[in-house]
């Protein structure tokens, strides 16, 4: 009796998140990383408070790109050097409940990165936020799970090719545009706080860009799975 | 007017370009033909 | 069907060279941008043919990934065929229903949407009889590349008319940035196939072309929605178009779409003639270690 789809991918998850808990290597890299690229933009761009609201928004979400793919690069790396991968090949496993897997432990280890990088930001660029602060949480998740779902999906695609490590941003960053554009705008008219703007059109188009990819990764992962 | 001679320039730069280079993928391929024939042969 | 390439080609010649008199000489002067303007006439064809290759791409790539399983094959060909009729139905209904009718966009003709569902299924079912599941492979890599070399023509005469018309060499106007993003979708998928090497490399090119068409319209309105908040000047204008200029804009569009088809021939015909190439590589690899067997 095969074990249910969720049970499986909760399984996995906590495999990882247990993994990368134990090891910690991954997640110390990252976060110095992480602080790393925040020094490097301020030290590149250093506005006046007026000026950096307008920017911030597309600073921080390419910050939170270039550390995404860098997170992303080491997710199957794990996978491949055990050969788990041939394991659930073999498995009864559906091959969705291993990308949820993947895609959830990104996703967290993504959203505790971005959890560390944020106050950085606000300190250096002395950043407030003007407009409503609390619809910056939709935008994080929204945006975070666009890059991720995508990245993870792209992550696989990458394993058998050449220059695997520059293969993920190269798929990754054409298609992640109308997300990157979505997230950028809805960040920069939250920080402005323009009564006359709203962030509501940048949500949805968000929203819709998730569910088309969540169901078009889901829907070929499978294919890409087998593909060796 | 400049503007417009490079506009249709460039245009048949680019096509000739991609044609030129598909006759070399042709000659190399032709290349490897002969190459495997005269190792039958 | 070999013979039928010179000519061919000899008429396509002919033809592109009609249609750039036509462009250059007969069409009439533009008032206000003079004639810089006629880049319009290579500009704007290129467009509409990148667009058609990518198209097929998408079709060919779907097919791809449909075909090689007899259940999926089926459910997808019962849905092309719904789409084809229900795109009827909507236009019937929106015809009849006044309230509808009015609620339509600006430019956007009931015919034109009565027609594009069965002009869809149509392609897709062309493909679909010409084309065996290897061979939809190799048409996917085959638009993919032309679709890009027009695509570049696109990129380049955009900013080379942008410049002396509106002093500018770029804008993040709807039409031109959605060219970009596509070509840059397309460039990435010609570089997995490049630097893949497993034998699954079509799937996966595959998948990332339908990603990339499922990508398009998100694109579109996300700088759609990104001009009206920040408004931007448009290159290539609306509004209506003198007849004249149409007409010629239309003869360098058969033009460009004849020369589409004969290098995607030329591109196609390589590709077959490569995996000839490759599988006989590949057998004589495996026989080899045979007979050296003592």
């Amino acid at each position: 009796m095969s074990a249910p789809a969720s049970g499986i991918t909760l399984a996995t998850l906590a495999k990882d998140i247990r993994l990368e808990w134990r090891s910690k290597d991954a997640i110390n890299s990252m976060l110095f990383f992480a602080l790393l690229v925040v020094v490097v933009f301020s030290f590149s761009f250093d506005p006046l408070a007026e000026e950096s609201r307008q920017i911030a928004g597309g600073l921080i979400w390419v910050a939170f790109l270039f550390a995404s793919v860098v997170a992303l690069n080491q997710t199957w790396a794990r996978e491949l050097r055990n050969q788990v991968l041939d394991a659930y090949r073999v498995s009864p496993a559906p091959a969705n409940s291993l990308f949820l897997a993947k895609a959830l432990g990104n996703f967290i280890f993504v959203l505790v990165l971005e959890a560390v990088m944020t106050p950085l930001f606000v300190v250096f660029y002395k950043l407030r936020v003007l407009g409503p602060a609390w619809q910056l949480l939709p935008v994080a998740i929204l945006g975070t799970w666009a890059i991720v779902v995508n990245g993870t999906f792209f992550a696989a695609m990458s394993l058998r090719t050449r220059s695997r490590e520059i293969m993920l941003p190269l798929l990754l960053f054409p298609i992640t545009i109308p997300a990157l554009v979505s997230m950028v705008e809805a960040t920069t008219i939250i920080l402005m706080g323009d009564p006359a703007t709203s962030a509501k059109f940048w949500l949805v188009l968000l929203a819709t860009y998730d569910v088309v990819f969540t169901t078009g990764c889901l829907a070929l992962f499978e294919t890409v799975l087998h593909a060796e | 007017m400049n503007f417009l001679y490079a506009a249709y320039t460039a245009t048949w730069v680019i096509h000739v370009g991609y044609l030129v280079t598909l006759g070399l993928r042709y000659a190399r391929l032709k290349r490897e033909i002969d190459d495997m024939s005269r190792k039958d042969a | 069907m070999k013979k039928a390439f010179p000519i061919l080609a000899l008429l396509t010649a002919a033809l592109l060279g009609y249609a750039l008199y036509q462009a250059l000489i007969v069409a009439p002067r533009e008032q206000t941008m003079g004639d810089v303007q006629r880049i319009f006439y290579y500009h704007v064809p290129s467009a509409w043919t990148a667009f058609l290759l990518f198209f097929i791409n998408f079709l060919a790539s779907l097919q791809y990934l449909v075909r090689r399983n007899a259940n999926t094959d089926k459910v997808a060909n019962w849905v092309v065929l719904t789409i084809a009729v229900l795109t009827c139905v909507a236009a019937a209904v929106i015809g009849f229903v006044p309230a509808l009718k009015s609620a339509l966009p600006e430019g956007v003709q009931l015919s034109s949407i009565a027609t594009t569902g069965p002009l869809i299924a149509g392609l897709y079912f062309l493909v679909r009889k010409l084309f065996s599941v290897e061979a939809a492979d190799a048409l996917a890599v085959t638009t993919a590349e032309v679709g890009v070399v027009f695509c570049t023509v696109v990129l380049v005469t955009g900013p080379l008319w942008a410049r002396p018309v509106w002093g500018i060499w770029w804008t993040w106007d709807v039409r031109l940035t959605s060219t970009l993003v596509l070509w840059l979708i397309y460039v990435s998928y010609l570089v997995l196939r490049r630097f893949s090497s497993s034998g699954q490399t079509p799937a996966l090119a595959a998948a990332l072309a339908v990603f990339g068409a499922l990508d398009v319209p998100l694109v579109y309105f996300s700088i759609w929605i990104f001009r009206t908040q920040h408004p931007q000047p448009v290159i290539g204008g609306g509004g209506s178009i003198d007849p004249r200029m149409l007409h010629v804009l239309l003869i360098n569009w058969l033009a460009f779409l004849c020369l589409a088809f004969l290098v995607c021939w030329v591109r196609y015909r390589l590709e077959l003639l490569k995996r000839q190439v490759e599988e006989t590589q590949a057998l004589e690899a495996l026989l080899e270690p045979r007979s050296a067997v003592p």
